[in-house]
């Protein structure tokens, strides 16, 4: 009884004081707003990465050449995958369904007008299986066409359009890298924006022309396998390993001069990204946490101040240390619960903005508005405490004379 | 000299549930003897009470008088259970209250003591019916909205009863105090100056209300400047530099 009748006159004082209440909420509804509206695009980005990684399939390896360290300090890529690494991978790891070795250089494409500066991959024809692309207009090249270091390209989907326009079908058009001409053979469907690299924004051409035509290279970037997808990719991946180490006549007490990935380990880098995104995000909210919680208990300073004369006559008439300090405490956590309420109102209507006008996705987890409302509603017992007690042991005769 | 002056049609009271029987004046509600209070103001002590003793019985109406200065208010307050003397006795209605803890005052001032102050205070933001209900609600009463509807009922503003203060007159106000006081049934009625900040008529019709409320067998004190007001008491204390003068009135050239 007593508490529904203080709920309503603290509800009734904040309103009374509407411009002061939003002020001293502000600090809680930033942090809390901030916080959510960037939980939901870190959820949105984490499952939009994780299911572009998905997308490529958890039997995928990649070996990519190894960094030497001197004394510490980590040197460039070096140049210590050749061809036939990837040829004795795929004769003595039977596991391996499918291999690609794959160079990597950067060109100009130049098609009548448009120039563009943009990514040349030398691969196998296999590599669309590997990598599960798909092509949206005619084909791959064949196995044939690398043999004899054909001049074919298949462009991925934001180049084509690029170079060619909305409208215009590449295929068994010429196209120029570096000068030199190039006959399309099909064009890639878009996949979407990944990672650094992005794989609508380049164009696969045979490995062998690749190397000896236009990037002039006789090591590999990166060889990329699929694995069956029954076998253990643990044991696999050893496998790997071992042979690699032999080819390449390490001792034992050298590092690999190569580094492998797998899927897996893509995942779990995914998402220990977003665990830290996660931890910055808990330390920036608790800080915008604390300085809203400071604005509370500043204004419910000032508020038993101004409320003086009023915590004398309810002494007077009989209100315990407790009740006062209970009802100022009350007030607090009205003022921190209500900012928190609109905090997570104010993310989410961020959140679902940022979606509307970029189209990035993102989730609201209700879990994360459960946690931040909980914060709010501990940051005015906490920040209230020290208002209220000092309310609660004021002296009633002095508060009664106070002007 | 006061009962038979009531004007019932002015004042218009109307039933005050009181289970009190009226002007027992041989029952002692309150006994005070030998209080002291001190305060020190820089680096003097002032002794604002310096050994009074009193005794006011069950339904007597007692004015409390005094220049500024001479611990009228300092007794107002001790009597008030706001705050301990620092040393003498006080029995209210039977209970040493003179050493409790504050919490164990709050209770006793609940319980005992009904509070009409000058400036009403009357809280802000709070309808007429909720002041009263306050006392009752902190005195952990079940039928607090029931009793406090019946006090307003009895001041005469149950058709004001969802009035907030600031819509009400000073005599409006004043009149829901009352109520306020009266809500918890208490054993005492203390009046702070309760005509102070009202004008002459409003304030005589507040008075006649204390005197009806008088008739019913309250036992009131007036803490007064106001010689018209002390001079409508049963009695009259006088105090003068912390001390009760004996005998002596308030205004005694006025009558």
């Amino acid at each position: 009884m007593l508490f529904w009748t203080t709920l309503k006159v603290s509800l009734r004082s904040l309103l009374a004081n509407k411009l002061r209440t939003i002020l001293s909420m502000l600090g809680i509804i930033i942090g809390v707003g901030a916080v959510i509206a960037m939980l939901a695009v870190g959820a949105g980005a984490q499952k939009m990465v994780l299911s572009q990684v998905t997308a490529l399939g958890s039997n995928l390896i990649m070996i990519m050449p190894g960094q030497f360290r001197h004394g510490g300090v980590r040197s460039d890529p070096v140049q210590t995958l050749i061809l036939d690494d990837a040829r004795a991978i795929m004769a003595g790891v039977p596991e391996v369904v499918l291999a690609s070795p794959m160079v990597r250089g950067s060109v100009q494409f130049k098609y009548y007008g448009e120039n563009k500066q943009a990514t040349v991959m030398g691969v196998a024809s296999t590599y669309l299986k590997i990598r599960n692309f798909e092509l949206a207009d005619g084909r791959m090249f064949t196995e044939g066409e690398i043999a004899r270091r054909g001049k074919v390209a298949v462009l991925g989907a934001d180049l084509a359009t690029d170079l060619y326009g909305e409208d215009n079908s590449p295929v068994n058009t010429e196209v120029r890298m570096n000068g030199v001409v190039f006959t399309v053979v099909g064009v890639l469907e878009q996949k979407g924006t990944q990672g650094p690299f992005s794989f609508d924004d380049q164009a696969l051409v045979p490995y062998t022309t690749a190397m000896n035509r236009i990037l002039g290279k006789d090591y590999l970037d990166e060889i990329d396998l699929k694995i069956d997808e029954n076998a253990d990719q643990e044991a696999v991946q050893d496998h790997i390993e071992t042979l690699l180490r032999r080819r390449h006549a390490l001792r034992t007490d050298q590092e690999n001069d190569y580094r492998v990935a797998n899927m897996a380990e893509m995942v779990s880098a995914a998402s220990s990204v977003t665990s830290t995104f996660t931890l910055l995000l808990s330390a920036v909210a608790g800080i915008s946490l604390l300085v809203g919680g400071i604005g509370i208990m500043n204004i419910m300073l000032v508020t038993v101040t101004e409320r003086t004369r009023e915590i004398g006559i309810r002494k007077a008439i009989g209100a315990k240390d407790r009740d006062i300090l209970v009802q100022f405490l009350l007030e607090a956590i009205v003022l921190s619960t209500l900012g928190g309420l609109v905090g997570i109102g104010a993310g989410v209507g961020v959140a679902k903005a940022a979606t509307l006008v970029s189209g990035f996705p993102t989730i609201i987890n209700t879990a994360y508005m459960i946690v931040a409302l909980s914060f709010s509603v501990g940051v005015g017992v906490f920040f209230g405490f020290y208002p209220a007690r000092r309310a609660a042991a004021l002296d009633p005769i002095e508060a009664l004379s106070y002007e | 000299m006061t009962g038979d002056m009531i004007d019932t049609d002015t004042a218009a009271p109307g039933e005050v549930p009181y289970d009190g029987e009226a002007h027992t004046a041989v029952a002692p509600v309150i006994e005070a003897s030998n209080l002291v209070k001190s305060y020190v103001l820089g680096d003097t002590e002032v002794r604002a009470l310096d050994g009074v003793s009193l005794a006011i019985g069950r339904g007597e109406k007692v004015s409390i008088t005094g220049p500024s200065g001479s611990g009228k208010s300092t007794l107002m307050n001790i009597l008030g259970c706001l705050g301990p003397p620092d040393s003498g006795s006080y029995i209210l209605a039977g209970e040493a209250v003179a050493h409790l803890s504050g919490n164990r005052l709050a209770e006793i001032r609940n319980r005992y003591i009904g509070f009409v102050f000058q400036t009403f205070n009357l809280l802000p933001r709070m309808s007429a019916l909720e002041n009263v209900e306050l006392p009752l609600l902190y005195g952990g009463a079940r039928d607090a909205r029931a009793r406090a509807a019946e006090a307003l009922k009895a001041v005469g503003l149950a058709d004001r009863m969802n009035h907030e203060s600031n819509q009400l007159s000073g005599g409006q106000r004043q009149r829901v105090a009352i109520a306020r006081a009266i809500a918890t049934d208490p054993s005492v009625l203390l009046a702070d100056e309760p005509t102070g900040n009202l004008d002459t008529r409003t304030g005589e019709e507040i008075m006649e209300f204390f005197d009806s409320l008088h008739a019913q067998g309250r036992t009131i004190i007036m803490v007064t400047h106001d010689p018209e007001v002390a001079r409508q008491c049963d009695r009259q204390i006088h105090i003068r530099d912390g001390q009760i003068v004996p005998g002596e009135s308030y205004a005694p050239e006025g009558g």
